[in-house]
């Protein structure tokens, strides 16, 4: 499979991302590079082998959902880009 | 005598003898920093005032009676990774450059808690992506060996911090070799305990299901010590392990006669540095005449490790980082409406390699190529840790390179990040597995740079890892030597 600039246009849009055109350019041709190593793993034949998520053979970790620690409101919102009284300030969601 | 050359141990005798206190070892430290980390750039912060405030009150609790933890009063660099509650945490990252967390990370609660002085927070790669420093935003961390050379990363300030003495010991993450592969660079110790040993809680997510946090120090009793002080379950963490923490730093004086050490012979291939192969292979038989046997082992998949950490991590990562968007943290880039806002905030804070990344990651998890790459790699995943499996029936800990080479020059990889990542081939797989390994030097090469000695355990068996690691260190004296700056 070999990657192309479509490609990686298609992918900046999936993670929110804006590349310029130099960037696109150079991540056709650097990621092609690394995919191209990692189609190595295709030699290996798994068919019969279960995936690995974790190493840990946790099961959901449940709670009770209670609050255990309430910070102050104002260290949260300091580092807000926008604020408004006591709320985060963020751009329109619907136009 | 200069006190911040000293290890913790040392100095935790002279604490408790009060031939010195925490307030002249903080000022020894903090003018160490002063004196040299232009040249070095080991930390993003310095928090010079709270540490004298932190040592003052390290005095004054070491005057009650009591007894007291082996870190009281100790100075610790911490990688700008760990949020730190009131400080600034970076990540080294333009996209977190003027965030300060509204709490401490669980591990650093519980340095706090053991009366540790927090010097400040140590650079790295950003997001922890990268193998050599060179990813920081902010500059470059350079070797102390040899300052046109990369300390490794990506705690690659941390490691520095601590052989350059700018420290006692540090805080570090690793995610595929992110201590290891810096302490090894920096001739100093670091481990990476076993994926769930230390809590995760407020270390800024890489890799969920690969990140684990260690300590970096001057030898492997420190080592013990840091590990002793920051491990054990913790309920903000659900992926820590329920499992009593053993008392490492007396564990490790216990003989090493009788265990079995594997050498793997997929750790010894061509393309590695013959200084370092060669100063393995003698390692190995000095640990030989700690009273040891050694065993043949075989990882027969541990070619394969660095394409599926390179699926897995960059795939996990590419969730993890879709946070940073610019709305209730970090940087903003204003834009015309919310959508654009996110695309520019995106675009201007992230750094070229984690842009690589995120992009890769995305990538492997998009419609169409899902079962190609993750879930190809997730299977590889399995073989890779049933290889440990298997070879752990027959020794008690493996030992290799901690990486195929010394540390490279400034420069040297970053046009190429395909060989960038292949510096990590030998430290990989572990954070696949979830099992344990420690770095430690084990010689120099003929340009005078560290060359390091990993020991891989079985899971929560870093016990056994220290043992063979003491044992060694006793042997040796390569730890005690320092870079003249």
């Amino acid at each position: 499979m070999s990657l192309t600039r479509e490609d990686v246009k298609h992918v900046a849009t999936l993670a929110r991302m804006e590349l310029t055109q130099e960037e696109e350019e150079l991540l056709t041709q650097q990621l092609g590079k690394i995919l191209h190593y990692i189609e190595k793993l295709n030699q290996l034949n798994t068919d019969k082998v279960e995936p690995l998520a974790h190493v840990g053979d946790i099961v959901n970790a449940f709670r009770e959902d209670r609050v255990t620690s309430k910070p102050a409101i104002d260290p949260l919102l300091s580092n807000a880009p926008e604020r408004e009284k006591n709320f985060f300030k963020v751009p329109k969601i619907i136009e | 005598m200069n006190l911040h050359s000293l290890t913790i141990h040392e100095l935790q005798e002279k604490l408790k003898k009060k031939e010195i206190s925490s307030v002249e070892l903080t000022e020894s430290t903090l003018k160490r920093i002063a004196d040299i980390d232009e040249k070095i750039h080991s930390y993003i912060t310095v928090c010079r005032e709270t540490a004298l405030e932190e040592a003052k009150k390290a005095d004054a609790q070491r005057r009650r009676k009591g007894s007291h933890s082996p870190l009281l009063g100790i100075p610790i660099a911490i990688k700008d990774i760990f949020v730190t509650q009131g400080i600034l945490t970076t990540c080294a990252s333009k996209i977190l450059n003027n965030f300060v967390p509204p709490y401490d990370a669980t591990v650093v609660k519980k340095l706090k808690a053991a009366g540790a002085v927090t010097l400040g927070k140590t650079n790295m790669d950003e997001f922890a992506m990268g193998s050599s420093n060179e990813n920081s935003a902010f500059a470059i961390t350079r070797n102390p060996w040899k300052l046109d050379c990369v300390p490794g990363g990506s705690s690659g300030g941390s490691a520095a911090a601590v052989v350059a003495d700018e420290c006692i010991a540090a805080l570090g993450t690793d995610t595929g070799g992110s201590i290891r592969q810096p302490a090894a660079y920096c001739g100093i110790v670091g481990i990476k305990p076993t994926y769930g040993r230390v809590s995760r809680f407020g270390i800024i997510a890489f890799a969920s299901s690969l990140d684990q946090v260690g300590p970096l120090t001057k030898d492997v009793t420190d080592c013990a010590l840091m590990l002793e002080a920051i491990a054990g379950y913790d309920p903000s963490d659900s992926t820590s392990l329920d499992c009593p923490v053993p008392p490492y730093s007396t564990a490790l004086k216990k003989k090493s006669k009788g265990l079995k050490i594997g050498i793997p012979k997929e750790y010894f291939i061509p393309g590695t540095q013959p200084e370092v192969e060669g100063a393995v292979m003698e390692a190995i038989r000095v640990i030989e005449k700690t009273g040891v046997e050694i065993v043949k082992v075989s990882l027969p998949h541990t070619e394969h490790a660095v394409a599926v950490y390179y699926l897995i991590a960059t795939a996990e990562a590419s969730s993890n980082l879709a946070r940073y968007d610019g709305m209730k943290y970090g940087y903003r880039k204003q834009a015309k409406n919310l959508t654009e806002t996110y695309l520019k905030s995106r675009e201007h804070g992230f750094g070229p390699e984690v842009k690589r990344r995120i992009m890769l990651g995305t990538y492997a998890l998009s419609a169409g190529y899902y079962d190609a790459y993750y879930l190809k790699a997730q299977k590889v995943r399995r073989l890779i840790k049933e290889d440990f499996d298997e070879a752990f029936k027959s020794c008690d800990v493996i030992v290799t390179p901690t990486a195929p080479t010394t540390a490279f020059k400034i420069g040297e990889k970053t046009e190429d990040p395909l060989q960038m990542y292949l510096s990590d081939i030998f430290t990989n797989s572990l954070n696949l597995a979830g099992l344990p390994g420690l770095a430690m030097p084990c010689g120099f090469d003929s340009k005078g740079l560290p060359i390091g000695l990993q020991i891989i355990g079985k899971p929560l068996d870093e016990a056994t890892i220290l043992r063979v690691a003491y044992a060694y260190e006793q042997a040796t004296d390569w730890h005690k030597r320092k870079p003249s700056l």
